[in-house]
């Protein structure tokens, strides 16, 4: 389990994150959302330790991650996997170096069991003939997909996606959405997502929380979004004029049901 | 930066590979430049040279002596680390700038490799090697550049050339050369890698850093060239 107490983060006389708290549920996807510039990517950056936070507590299964001796960080670290929104893809290495590279540094597998290790990471995210394909020439989806592979190819306990959708069509975030969710109950891991996307939102939100201007301003999970009476939740998530009248009318449905 | 560099790495195969690379990329990559420059350094300075001493009193073969000393001192480590700087250093720069930004560096970090000692130290360390023994090859070639221009043109006999060469050696001055590649090497990387490593921005700082790197070396292997001459001279 991944415990937040009392985060705070500030950059210069600008505070980006003020007393979040917040108790991640273990083998579920968590939701940070927020709009842009409400603190999510900061928030992310303190969780995977890219970032210290000025105050405050994050623990991993009960050990302080932020005042950790560095040995044992770094020993954490190896469990942590992560998909960044721009893939981050070494350029000059191909789809199998890629994936490969934690296989490397951190086992001492030979080169057929890392192969095989690679060529099932890459099916289990519908990749095939890509190998030796190098960053360039794949599509964002495609991109998304290896960083993907390459995140959990050495079966990391915690998975942390930094808006996976962003830059992709609705039918690929849909695929990349499930495939998150799908190895998430296979590898029955900890995901935190950080995103605006609403279809991520209603796709894989068991626990969300929503952070506004640094704070955590509403916790739940995707059903309580559409009862919820939450002003600036209701204005981030139902921003446009047809998604506010379908909450009406989907409010109104249960209410008759309700009634009924 | 060069703090962070001193712990165990991770899995000593992969780093010994990454050096191999950047040996590879630092040497050959700028073999074709150091080649042309080279040559043409020692062409011009014997020509250049012919022309300056004009008294029937001096001896042809003093300007294979010239060429020699010039070459070793100055021109090879100097001349050709200022091209260095602009070759591999941007290179560095904009490779470190580019991962920074593109969040590669990041995802490193986040895998629990220590970024300093992964990407930085192997590409010090090749300089230190690489850079010097381009530096002996750049001083081989000037003084051939400079024995093709002086007897093809009849400047000076093949004959005059060896015995200028010959004449008067001091090894100290190969040594100096060498300990002024060895300073600008690491004058070269570690400034390149510093300014790449902490680029923040876009692609538009990346080549600012980029800049700024090649001219803050150049800067320095000027100074350090100057300290050098002073000290040990």
């Amino acid at each position: 389990m991944i415990e937040l107490k009392h985060i705070n983060k500030s950059f210069g006389a600008k505070t980006v994150l003020e007393d979040v708290s917040w108790e991640m549920e273990s083998g579920k996807v968590n939701l940070i959302i927020g709009a842009s510039g409400s603190g999510k990517t900061v928030l992310m950056k303190c969780l995977v330790g890219l970032i210290n936070p000025d105050a405050g507590e994050i623990a991993y299964e009960g050990a302080d991650f932020v005042n950790m001796d560095p040995k044992d960080r770094k020993e954490l670290r190896t469990q942590i996997g992560m998909l960044f929104q721009g893939s981050a893809l070494f350029d000059s290495m191909t789809v199998e170096q890629n994936v490969m590279f934690p296989l490397d540094m951190f086992t001492n597998q030979t080169l057929n069991e890392k192969r095989q290790r690679v060529n099932e990471v890459l099916d289990r995210v519908n990749l095939k003939e890509t190998n030796k394909k190098f960053p360039a020439e794949l599509s964002g989806g495609m991109k998304k997909r290896v960083a993907l592979a390459r995140a959990i190819v050495l079966n990391p306990k915690y998975l942390f996606c930094d808006e996976p959708n962003s830059g992709l069509d609705p039918m690929t975030s849909l695929v990349i959405d499930k495939l998150i969710i799908e190895i998430t109950q296979e590898y029955n891991m900890t995901t935190v997502i950080n995103t605006h996307d609403m279809n991520t939102v209603m796709e894989s939100g068991d626990h969300i929380v929503f952070l506004f201007n640094g704070h955590k301003e509403w916790e739940g999970s995707k059903e309580d979004i559409i009862f919820s009476k939450n002003p600036n939740l209701n204005d981030f998530i139902f921003a446009s004029e047809f998604l506010r009248e379908a909450k009406n009318k989907r409010m109104m449905d249960a209410e008759a049901s309700r009634k009924d | 930066m060069l703090g962070g560099m001193f712990t165990k790495p991770e899995n000593a195969r992969v780093y010994w590979k990454e050096f191999i690379h950047q040996c590879y990329e630092i040497g050959i990559g700028s073999m074709g430049i150091v080649v042309i420059i080279s040559l043409f350094l020692g062409a011009v300075t014997t020509v250049q040279t012919a022309y300056q001493l004009i008294s029937p009193l001096v001896q042809k073969y003093v300007i294979a002596q010239i060429i020699r000393d010039s070459t070793f001192l100055e021109l090879s480590p100097t001349v050709v680390c200022i091209v260095l700087a602009g070759v591999v250093g941007s290179k560095i720069a904009s490779e470190l700038g580019n991962m920074r930004v593109s969040e590669q560096i990041d995802a490193l970090e986040i895998m629990g490799i220590n970024t300093k000692i992964y990407l930085i130290l192997p590409k010090i360390i090749a300089s230190l090697i690489v850079i010097p023994c381009l530096i002996v090859i750049s001083m081989f070639l000037s003084i051939w550049g400079g024995y093709l221009a002086g007897t093809l043109t009849g400047i000076l006999s093949e004959q005059q050339f060896t015995q200028g060469l010959m004449r008067e050696f001091n090894v100290f001055n190969l040594t100096f050369g060498l300990i002024k590649s060895f300073t600008f090497a690491f004058i070269i990387s570690s400034i390149s890698a510093y300014f790449g490593y902490y680029v923040k921005g876009g692609a538009l700082e990346i080549g600012r850093a980029s800049t700024t790197s090649v001219v803050v070396s150049c800067v320095l292997i000027l100074c350090a060239d100057y300290g050098l001459a002073a000290l040990l001279l």
